[in-house]
Order: C-alpha cells, then sequence, then structure tokens
C-alpha cells in the first residue's frame, strides 16, 4: 500500500522535476541560444563567490535564473487600487497550474518492472491523454484572461481578449491537425500512439507521426507555438503596442506568467516529442534490445532499454525546445490581424484537408498500414 | 505578395537556416576557444570592464592640469579657457605668482563635469599647454552634481594615459563620495 503510494508519487515527482526544472532553465536557455545566435556572448555576470576564497563561480552564467528569481520575490508586490483583488492575486497561480498540470498524461518511457510490478512510466494513465493535455492547455489561458480583467487597465484588458482569440484559434488548429494522428494511430491515448509508433513502414523506416502524418506536424508546431503566446505569436504581449495582460504585475506573479510561457513550451515541446516524434522510441529498440531492419540484434538488460527511452523521450524534447526557441528569435511577430487570418483561413482549413486525406488513405488501404 | 510568400513556409525556413547556422557556427567556435584554440572567437562582444577596446590616441578624455618642474600648476590664470568653453564649466581664481617672472596662478581651477561637453576647445585655446585632455580615464561618475566638480587638486595629481592608452592615474574619488 505504502509502496504503492510511494511509486505513484515518483511519477508525479519525476514529471513535476522534469517539467519544473527545464522550465526554470529555459529562462538561460533563451538568453544564452539567443545570444549565440546573434554573435553575442549573453548574460554571464551572475557569479557565486566560494566562502573564504576569492574564486568566483559563473558556470556560463547558469546563476542567472537563480539571480531573477531572487529579484522577483524580493520586489515589491503591487496591487493596483481598483483591481479585483481576488481574482487579480489568482490569475498568476492559474496561468502556472494548467501549464504544470498539462504534462501529467505525456509519457516519458514504456512501462518499467520490476519484480512482478508493472510501472507504467507516465504521471498518471488516462485513455483520453490527448484531450487532457489540450483541456490543461486551453484552461491555462484562463489564468490570462483574468489577470486582464482583474487589473482594471484597458491595455491589459485588450491583452486578455486577445489571448483568448488567440488561443481558441490555436485551439481549433491543433484539435484538427490532431485528429489525423488520432485516426492513424486509433486512441487517444498517448501512451498508445507512443507505443504504435515503435513499428516500421515498409520494413525500415520508423512509424513515427512525422512520418505518417507530415502536414500535421507542420501545422500542429504553428498551432502549438500560438499556444504558448510566444513571439511569433505574442499578440496577448504585445510589447510594442499594449505591454499585454501582465501589464499590472509585478515581482514574482509577473514572474509566474513568464513561467507559465516557458512551461507551456515544455508542454507542446512534450506533446509534439509523443505525436510526431515517437514519444519515448529509441529506432529498432524493443522490449528485448535493438532488432535491426538487416537482421542482427543486440541484446540489452531491460532496465538499460528503460533509461533508454527515458533518455530519448528527453532528449526528443529538448531537441524541440530548441527548434521552438530557435524559430522564436527568428521570426518577427506577427500583426494580431495576420495571426487571426493565418490561424483561421490557412491552419484550420488545412488541418480539415489533412483530416480528410488521411482518411482517404486509410480507406484506400483497407487497414492502418 | 508573391503567393509563394503567402504561404510563409519558405521564408520561414530560410531565416531558420540563417539563424541555425550562425548558432552552430558560434557554437563551434566556442568550443575550439574553450579547447584552446583562443583565436577563435564565436562573439563580436568585448567584455569591457576586464576588455577593453584600443581607443584612438586623440581620445578626449577627463582633462589634466599640466604642472611645472616644482609641481606648481603651469596655468597662468589668463582666462583663455574660461572663456572659450561653450559649456561654461570652467571656474578660475587667479592669484599672484611667488615667482616674480611668472604673472600670475590660479587659486581655484574648478572644472564643472556634469556640465563640460568634452569639446576640447580649452585645451585648444591655452596659450601655456597647461590643460590637456590625455589620462584615459572615461568612467567618472558621482551621486550627486556637486560630487561632478574637480577641484585644482584632483586635475593636479592627474597623469597621463600610457602609449596603450590605458590610464594611469586612478578614477578621482569625487567630494561627496568616501570609497
Amino acid at each position: 500500500m505504502i509502496l504503492d503510494f510511494g511509486i505513484v508519487f515518483g511519477r508525479v515527482a519525476f514529471v513535476m522535476m522534469f517539467i519544473l526544472n527545464l522550465g526554470g532553465l529555459l529562462t538561460w536557455v533563451e538568453r544564452k541560444q539567443s545570444a549565440i545566435m546573434q554573435d553575442r556572448i549573453g548574460a554571464n555576470r551572475a557569479s557565486i563567490r566560494i566562502p573564504f576564497t576569492r574564486i568566483q563561480l559563473r558556470v556560463l552564467g547558469l546563476f542567472h535564473p537563480l539571480a531573477d528569481a531572487i529579484k522577483m520575490l524580493t520586489k515589491e508586490d503591487f496591487l493596483p487600487a481598483r483591481a479585483d483583488r481576488l481574482l487579480f492575486q489568482l490569475a498568476p497561480f492559474v496561468s502556472v497550474f494548467f501549464g504544470l498540470a498539462a504534462f501529467a498524461s505525456i509519457p516519458f518511457g514504456d512501462t518499467l518492472r520490476v519484480g512482478d510490478r508493472v510501472i507504467p512510466l507516465q504521471a498518471i494513465t488516462l485513455n483520453v491523454g490527448v484531450l487532457y493535455v489540450f483541456a490543461m492547455l486551453s484552461l491555462g489561458v484562463y489564468g490570462v484572461m483574468m489577470a486582464g480583467w482583474s487589473s482594471a487597465n484597458n491595455y491589459a484588458l485588450l491583452g486578455g481578449q486577445r489571448a483568448a482569440a488567440l488561443m481558441i484559434t490555436a485551439e481549433i488548429a491543433i484539435g484538427a491537425s490532431i485528429m489525423g494522428v488520432v485516426m492513424w494511430y486509433g486512441s487517444l491515448d498517448l501512451q498508445d500512439i507512443a507505443r504504435a509508433q515503435g513499428g516500421l513502414l515498409f520494413g525500415w523506416i520508423p512509424k513515427w507521426g512525422i512520418v505518417t502524418q507530415p502536414l500535421a506536424f507542420i501545422l500542429f508546431l504553428t498551432a502549438g507555438i500560438a499556444a504558448t503566446k510566444r513571439i511569433p505569436f505574442d499578440m496577448p504581449e504585445g510589447e510594442s503596442e499594449i505591454i499585454g495582460y501582465f501589464v499590472e504585475y509585478s515581482g514574482m506573479k509577473f514572474g509566474m506568467f513568464a513561467m507559465a510561457d516557458f512551461l507551456e513550451t515544455v508542454v507542446v515541446a512534450g506533446l509534439t516529442t509523443s505525436l510526431f516524434l515517437g514519444g519515448w522510441q529509441v529506432p529498432y529498440l524493443y522490449d528485448t534490445g535493438f532488432r535491426f531492419p538487416w537482421g542482427s540484434s543486440v541484446g540489452l538488460p531491460h532496465l538499460l532499454v528503460a533509461l533508454l527511452q527515458v533518455g530519448a523521450f528527453s532528449f526528443k524534447v529538448v531537441v524541440m525546445i530548441f527548434i521552438m526557441m530557435l524559430i522564436r528569435w527568428t521570426l518577427p511577430r506577427f500583426r494580431y490581424d495576420q495571426a487571426m487570418r493565418l490561424g483561421w483561413l490557412g491552419l484550420f482549413p488545412l488541418s480539415i484537408l489533412n483530416i480528410v486525406l488521411t482518411g482517404a488513405v486509410l480507406l484506400a488501404w483497407g487497414s492502418r498500414p | 505578395m508573391k503567393t509563394g510568400q503567402r504561404f510563409y513556409l519558405r521564408e520561414v525556413l530560410a531565416g531558420l537556416v540563417l539563424t541555425g547556422h550562425h548558432f552552430f557556427a558560434n557554437m563551434g567556435k566556442h568550443i575550439a576557444h574553450a579547447l584552446g584554440r583562443k583565436d577563435a572567437r564565436g562573439a563580436v562582444t568585448i567584455q569591457y570592464p576586464e576588455e577593453r577596446r584600443p581607443y584612438s590616441p586623440r581620445l578626449r578624455s577627463l582633462h589634466r592640469l599640466v604642472r611645472r618642474e616644482d609641481g606648481s600648476p603651469r596655468c597662468v590664470a589668463c582666462m583663455m579657457c574660461e572663456t572659450v568653453c561653450p559649456a561654461r564649466c570652467i571656474y578660475i581664481v587667479a592669484d599672484e605668482h611667488p615667482n616674480p617672472e611668472i604673472e600670475k596662478m590660479p587659486s581655484r581651477f574648478d572644472i564643472d563635469l556634469g556640465k563640460c561637453v568634452f569639446c576640447g576647445f580649452c585645451v585648444e585655446a591655452c596659450p601655456e599647454d597647461a590643460i590637456r585632455m590625455d589620462t584615459g580615464i572615461l568612467e567618472f561618475s558621482s551621486y550627486s552634481r556637486l560630487g561632478m566638480i574637480y577641484t585644482k587638486e584632483m586635475l593636479l595629481a592627474l597623469e597621463p594615459a600610457g602609449p596603450d592608452g590605458v590610464p594611469r592615474s586612478p578614477v578621482p574619488i569625487p567630494a561627496d563620495r568616501t570609497v
């Protein structure tokens, strides 16, 4: 009983640590990656002096997230006079909570067998995992809308409205583009989808979502980036025009909105990995070891296979985050009307087209390949 | 707008290739630098307080008053610099020099660096070559306006910059600061 509880706790703790650490680290990644892309060095001044010595530890600026946190926690926590007190205080927590909760049903590995126990490597096992992640991602926008409305500031209200509009646009495109994947793999359970991607197409291509559903991948990634509310889709913020929904926030509450964006980045990267990059699958790695298409095989112990799978999942998530950061620091921002047009007249019809195409292919094939 | 551009995708990919190329090329240079290839530079950054870019020898930096052999100022308090100064930041009080061959000397020579525009007219105007702007010192600051007023003693104590442009005198501590 206690052991069961411990196992569940461990699964949840792993996911929490994974996403929280990655989210915190992303502030550093954002600074350093953008700097290196732009021939700069990036933040590297925050340092810790080893006590009783003159050695300053800088470690590539890795202490900057820490310095940021200390700074934000010690700043004034400002409450506007006409703000709605409860909603104003609640909004950042809502944002961060749903960002954290969304990752729960994303599998980070296949099952782990210890003795006669079978532990699914997933915080919660849900047979509607895809829907759960979407629900949490869209609920996250409530925090933003609450912030915009309760601030008693017109600019914040505009930001909140734009966030809602953008989220609906992105959600529709995400939901429609995902349908192709769901049709192909025949399940709404992310673990089932990840397992099904272990198969081989024509005997040698891993049956990852990016191979079977390339159009859906592009549509999903675009809409997913829109769902994170970051440049190029930063209408809710719009620093250059309306400042955004967090205009009245200061201190750590402001920091929590920034963190929620990073958490959503991790969630979208995790979801893309599970749906299109094979999740925890390593090509040609099966339960008992590698089995290559040219016939040779390498046997591996179960624990090592599980570790490889978790490692592969983490690696893919990091690569996805890298790509999303690359996009964020390459593209200029869309105007509000451009983003709406892209969402409703671009992504949405193309996703419907993708559903029709997928259906046609599946019909012609007779059964799922 | 051309039809191809309406789909964004090609342009976006071209942009990503460009920035991605910068990222990986710079990353390779950074790694080579860390492994000992000191000529490989992944960034154009000059890490300012530790590293300085070389300044031009004509740089107009913090003023100094040139001294005679005996340490007294070469300035004869002719008021040329005070007159020519467009910012009116120089304040001189003339006094009798103990040496009868020299007519005058300044008993006060204050420069308000909060007003100074670093035009160098004072150096041009000086008939005695008594004021120069070659200390190489650029970082002087103060918490108050009073602290930006540099007196005769402070200006006399300064040395010219070395041949490489690195200042040889420490930055003078203004009157309103103790450290």
